[in-house]
């Protein structure tokens, strides 16, 4: 008879014993031998068609079975066969399985021998959150979401603008009017239906940051300001996650990798060791009033897309402590070193990062009115203008007869609007007009405006205004 | 209930510190009593997966034969293991399911760079599904 030792774990199905007698010419029968005589082990050791579980290790006297004959191994009279439980784990990936369609889908990674099927399961696994989904955001997510990351959350509380599409090729004309990020989750998802896209319609602040953060390994930023590149770089920091970060302006981009931990457990630098402090508001404007040319964020945004895949899957070598500039007039690049520096305080909450950049802490909140109340005036006979600020071909489409501004000719045609009545002004959902009042305040002193929440698609859904010809 | 004093679990933090961002690993000797079980020791193990050690841990055969066998020596019996989750939460992944034991603690500590977060731990039950187990973390007052 040969003995068996039993691992502590599963004495309790031995009555304790850690040492049973058991008979059999090979390991097969030995095992079979000592579930028969204690049946309540068998789950534990065999699979559904009587094999050895895979994380059972068998081991005779101080070989693994795995090395002999596997069952098939003979057992002698005096042998000593020890069972030793698989102990392994950690936080997840071999769980990671593809279906047929996404193995032909991302076949052309799969036969890159230095990419191959562990670095698809990486990218599948991998939660990345994408900070804007404007220019450099549209090739970020279009290429990650191509590419396969399994979970791709999206931050933006912009609508689509017509002046948006020059650059941002995540939208068509028609997403003029949508919130960003219900437009793009509708063009990835048909792009990719294997990935989940969450959708933040909000503005990422000191409140939320952490928190949403938190929730992903990677965080892309492609912000176009400098309070929210500073906010994406601390919660980055504090969260502990590295920040694949990337910005443009009129012809010139950037890009970068922070706060990457390598293999060796070293963390590079972040965007504080390169700019401790913000530049003096104004100094550096952004896009929407620098400009900036159309397909610059196309190549930025595609180079940092690939630093994500990179610092997912740990092919090849992130950019970090690098820093690299392009510049589409002369065609000259350059990678800068970057280093830590000692002097650079360590991060240890979030700020108020407005007042830190010195820029003004609030937007002016401008009056809205709900359909509800838009109805209670028409009804009442109140005596006010309505303005319409879409465009002409979504005004031809369907309109409730106010006057046509498209919101790009709003500032020039300022003398139709009226100043000394209440003036109501829409769009398809809300954002454009709010733009526009926001702009008619600011720069010529209307204070008689009002926002219709919900747009004309509010109306459409709340009323039959269009039916009786408003 | 899962009884540990500080000082091993100060171990067990500065292990899972040390090896960051991989995952460290290593087996819990104690006493077990009807509702208790009280952990004496630890036995630091090193992680012998090969390729990506900051998701993944394993302990080889021989490390576990060993550990039996210390367990034995010291008339103290294998309680379980413990292994670090790096920027990851302590809870146990689908991975550490499909090859958990029954009867073993599995002691999870979860840290960021040079920061503890969190320790818990957990038992599979009878349905093969983790369950968290009561931690209690005992002081020990120095004698004079």
């Amino acid at each position: 008879m040969a003995t068996i030792i039993i691992p502590t774990p599963l004495r309790r199905f031995t009555n304790q014993q850690s040492r049973v007698q058991s008979s059999g010419v090979n390991i097969k029968e030995s095992i079979a031998d000592l579930t028969t005589n204690y049946p309540d082990l068998k789950k534990n050791l065999l699979d559904d068609e009587g094999k050895i579980r895979g994380f059972v290790n068998i081991f005779l006297g101080d070989e693994d079975i795995r090395n002999l004959q596997a069952e098939n191994t003979s057992v002698k009279e005096d042998a000593v066969i020890s069972i030793i439980p698989a102990i392994a784990g950690g936080s997840g990936l071999d769980d990671i399985n593809f279906s047929k369609e996404e193995l032909a889908r991302y076949n052309r990674h799969i036969i890159i021998p230095d990419f191959g099927i562990d670095a698809q399961k990486k990218l599948k696994a991998a939660k990345v959150l994408v900070v804007g989904s404007g220019g450099l955001g549209s090739p970020v997510l279009l290429y990650l979401a191509a590419a396969g990351v399994g979970t791709i959350g999206i931050v933006d509380f912009d609508v689509v603008d017509d002046s948006n599409l020059q650059r941002q090729v995540l939208f068509g004309t028609e997403s003029i009017g949508k919130p960003k990020v219900e437009a793009a989750k509708e063009r990835l998802q048909s792009l990719n239906p294997h990935i989940k896209i969450n959708t933040y319609n909000t503005q990422l602040t000191s409140v939320n940051a952490l928190e949403l953060i938190r929730e992903y390994d990677v965080v892309a930023d492609g912000t176009d300001n400098f309070p929210t590149r500073y906010l994406v770089n601390d919660a980055s920091v504090l969260a502990g996650k590295p920040n694949v970060y990337a910005s443009i302006f009129q012809f010139e981009g950037q890009v970068s990798v922070f706060n990457y931990t390598n293999a060796k457990g070293e963390t590079g630098p972040n965007y504080r060791d390169l700019y401790p402090t913000p530049p003096a508001p104004g100094l550096f404007p952004s896009c929407a009033e620098g400009g900036v040319l159309g397909v610059l964020p196309g190549i930025i945004g595609s180079l940092q897309a690939n630093e994500v895949i990179k610092v997912i899957t740990g092919v090849g070598e992130p950019l970090s402590g690098r820093f690299f500039v392009f510049d589409a007039l002369s065609f000259e690049t350059r990678v800068l070193k970057i280093t830590k520096r000692e002097s650079t305080p360590p991060i240890t909450e979030l700020i108020d990062y407005e007042q830190f950049c010195g820029v003004k802490s609030v937007q002016k909140k401008i009056k809205e009115i709900s359909v509800e109340e838009f109805i209670q005036w028409k009804e009442s006979g109140d005596d006010f203008q309505v303005i319409d600020v879409r465009e002409p071909f979504e005004y031809e489409d369907i309109n409730i007869g106010a006057l046509l501004i498209p919101l790009g000719a709003i500032t020039s045609r300022t003398s139709e609007i009226s100043r000394d009545k209440k003036v109501v002004i829409h769009c398809k959902v809300g954002g454009r007009s709010a733009k526009a009042v926001q702009e008619l305040e600011e720069k010529f002193g209307f204070d008689n405006l009002y926002n219709l929440k919900g747009g004309i698609l509010a109306i459409l859904q709340e009323t039959d205004l269009l039916d009786s010809q408003l | 209930m899962l009884q540990i004093d500080t000082s091993i679990q100060n171990e067990l933090i500065r292990d899972s510190l040390r090896t960051f961002p991989d995952e460290c690993c290593g087996f819990l000797l104690g006493r077990e009593t009807a509702n208790n079980r009280v952990i004496e020791e630890i036995i630091i193990v090193n992680n012998s997966k090969e390729g990506d050690k900051r998701r993944r841990f394993e302990i080889t055969a021989k490390d576990y034969l060993k550990a039996e066998q210390q367990a034995d020596e010291k008339k103290l019996t294998l309680l379980g293991v413990y292994h670090s989750h790096p920027n990851h939460p302590s809870i146990p992944s689908e991975h550490d399911r499909v090859v958990a034991q029954p009867f073993f603690s599995y002691i999870i500590v979860a840290v960021k760079e040079n920061e503890f977060v969190s320790l818990q731990s957990w038992t599979l039950n009878d349905n093969f599904q983790f369950e968290e187990e009561d931690v209690l973390i005992k002081t020990i007052i120095p004698t004079i």
